[in-house]
């Protein structure tokens, strides 16, 4: 684990209001998703997630072939698409089509690809403004600060700290009633919705028989950036694509239940090209952007691959019991929780923060809720190995390797074994029948020492069964 | 252009060839149950009032422009092109902005009225769901831009759910740019997951059921 990645985890663990915080709403989102999928509600639910799992495995086996009928149904109907390697990639596209229209203000609708390729701070570096139009996410955009929860970006604020930010950032009289903030960003980002040349939005799916793109939100803020703006872009992850607009309905039903507990989410938009001929409104121009950005060296390893699966829902961050303590700012890119844990690895490599899939009590809750059925246990096990792979070939943990070659030398040797029991029995504190919180020297040192300093060991007996069974 | 090579990555990755057929996808999943309309509709309303959208049913078209007409009562008004709303009479009442084909007064009348009144394709039971699919008949920011939304919408097109839409409209995109669903108000709760309704759509959504 890195010096880093332990700071923010001990000052995450160190800020009483920050614990409450994301404890408070992983806990409601937690519920509520919990109803939402109940038999009550949805009965077929375990059906479902078990056809959106066979289409995404299917997608991804065939990806080339969905990527390419996806292309082709934009460009048949004016659109375009532009397949972008990294983050540089994405900004010239934008950059270049925005000074080729003589555009200057660009609106944003939630993307987490679009965090991911920093596009705002790129956007803004070259004198465009680029704003954020998701209530979360724009907050943290006056901030400075990136989201903390894939589909609650500003979970960790306080109406308090909005307070601040808005008077600091927009110059408006303090307010801390939530309604009233909504408020004055309702008004600032009309008005911004209403002078912008394009609009920049991600994409929940990419529909490969239509063309299409899909959104999902509750706001209204992803209709206004399509609608609004002469030009439509869509950045999404290659991974999005799915064959066919009937299997939104398995999609569309399991992932506003696993995000927010919501039946469907308020807006729903399936988005295919350029207003037609006759239609009022609608943007002039339609672009998707495909990204890899890393997603191609996912898919050589068969199991891993289903890391591509995942639609950002943000269920395993919710119940997962180290997101729940840790948060979203201790994770060392913008995907936190367990699909964070899993994705960062193989996009970054597994050295950017070996510590990460480690960072797990692999207790399974992630799996069990992810709508896509991710076994993401199984892949967070399979990049641990590949980090101590890694390590191994860096040549580090040479004292790792020891104690287990020693290890498996006592417990491969029984007399040697039960030696070994008798000694730790004989310098363990005596037994008073309680859990032992302090190991004496000599145990306690170096990496024991930390690893104990976590763990309490159960008393050890005053007869080992090995001595009960001879003198049975 | 790093199309082709992202592709090549792709394909070398899974092991496929340019071109190569695929195996049949997964069998499409969907499942309409067998509800009554009368059914249908109770659920709808239920569905749009929990979450604090309001839905009435009346009789008639007549019945429809009447409570049209109480409704906007001292406020201002937008009609979408849809003609059910001519039909009902709804596009001739006083007060309410109608026939708009040009991009520049849609645009400035959505951004000052009230209340944006528009028709729907299909309403949803299970969900209490509009859809809407954009035409000349029905423009994007008509439901969009005004702090209300009131659709009014004759009864038969309401379906049970989402999987019987899908079912009517296998292929979306063959007859509109954009179909959006629509469930419930606006809102938000990204400060302190307090619910705020509003935020960039309409706030007040009312549902007219027809019939």
């Amino acid at each position: 684990m890195s010096v880093e990645f332990d700071q923010k985890i001990h000052t995450t663990l160190a800020d009483a209001n920050l614990q409450l915080a994301i404890y408070t709403a992983t806990g409601r989102l937690k519920e509520k998703r919990i109803e939402a999928v109940s038999d009550a509600w949805l009965p077929d639910y375990q059906e479902l997630r078990t056809q959106a799992n066979a289409i995404k495995k299917h997608a991804i086996e065939n990806l080339d072939h969905y990527l390419e009928e996806f292309e082709r149904n934009v460009e048949a109907r004016g659109g375009k698409v532009i397949y972008c390697k990294d983050a540089t990639e994405v900004s010239d596209f934008v950059l270049s089509l925005a000074k080729e229209r003589g555009s200057r203000l660009i609106v944003k609708s939630k993307s987490m690809t679009t965090e991911e390729v920093d596009l705002n701070e790129r956007l803004e570096h070259h004198g465009l403004e680029s704003v954020e139009t998701d209530l979360g996410e724009y907050i943290l955009q006056l901030a400075h600060e990136k989201p903390y929860h894939i589909v609650a970006p500003a979970l960790h604020k306080t109406r308090y700290d909005v307070a601040e930010i808005f008077t600091r950032e927009l110059h408006v009289a303090n307010e801390t009633v939530p309604e009233k903030q909504t408020l004055i960003a309702r008004e600032v980002l009309r008005e911004k919705f209403l002078h912008a040349d394009i609009g920049i939005s991600g994409a929940n799916f990419l529909v490969a028989d239509s063309g299409a793109v899909t959104l999902i939100e509750n706001e209204g803020n992803a209709r206004l950036t399509t609608s609004a703006p002469r030009i439509h872009i869509a950045v999404a992850g290659i991974e999005k694509v799915i064959p066919r607009a009937q299997d939104l309905a398995v999609f569309l039903k399991l992932l506003a239940r696993s995000a927010t507990g919501q039946l469907l989410s308020v807006y729903a938009s399936f988005l295919s090209g350029a207003r037609r001929p006759g239609e009022v409104d609608g943007p002039e121009e339609f672009y998707v952007v495909l990204l890899d950005n890393g997603r191609t060296k996912l898919l050589p390893d068969r199991s891993k691959r289903q890391s591509l699966y995942c639609i950002r829902c943000g269920a395993c961050l919710n119940t997962c019991p180290v997101y729940r303590k840790i948060g979203g700012h201790s994770f060392p890119w913008v995907y936190s929780g367990p699909i964070g844990a899993i994705i960062t690895p193989q996009f970054m490599g597994v050295s950017h923060e070996p510590g990460l899939p480690f960072a797990s009590s692999l207790c399974g809750a992630c799996g069990e809720v992810c709508p896509v059925k991710i076994d993401i246990p199984k892949v967070l096990l399979e990049l641990r190995s590949d980090v101590k792979k890694s390590e191994t070939r860096e040549g580090q943990n040479r004292l790792e390797k020891l104690a287990f070659r020693i290890f498996a030398w006592v417990m491969t040797h029984p007399r040697v074994y039960e030696l070994a029991g008798r000694m730790a029995g004989g310098m363990a504190p005596s037994g008073d029948g309680k859990w032992i919180n302090s190991v004496p020297s000599p145990m306690n040192v170096g990496p024991l020492k930390e690893w104990l300093s976590q763990r309490d060991l159960p008393p050890t007996p005053s007869k080992s069964f090995r001595e009960m069974w001879r003198a049975r | 252009m790093s199309r082709d090579n992202i592709l090549h990555k792709v394909r070398t990755a899974l092991g496929r060839s340019a071109g190569q057929a695929v195996a049949p996808p997964p069998p499409v999943r969907l499942r309409i149950p067998e509800v009554p309309m009368e059914a249908r509709i109770e659920s709808f309303i239920a569905r749009l009032e929990a979450l604090a959208g309001k839905a009435v049913r009346v009789a008639t078209m007549d019945d429809a422009r009447e409570f049209v007409a109480l409704a906007i009562a001292g406020k201002t008004a937008a009609a979408s092109n849809a003609p059910y709303l001519a039909e009902c009479g709804i596009t001739g009442l006083p007060g309410v902005r109608s026939g708009i084909r040009d991009l520049g007064e849609l645009r400035e009348v959505c951004a000052e009225v009230d209340i944006g009144i528009t028709s729907a394709d299909y309403m949803l039971g299970d969900t209490g769901t509009l859809v809407t699919i954009a035409s000349p008949a029905e423009a994007r920011l008509m439901s969009l831009l005004p702090p209300a939304h009131m659709a009014v919408v004759p009864k038969e097109r309401m379906l049970t759910g989402l999987d019987e839409l899908f079912t009517l409209a296998p292929h979306p995109a063959e007859i509109t740019s954009s179909m959006v669903l629509i469930t419930g108000p606006s809102r938000t709760a990204d400060i302190e997951q307090i619910l705020v309704r509003g935020v960039h759509g309409p706030g007040n959504v009312t549902v007219v059921i027809v019939g």
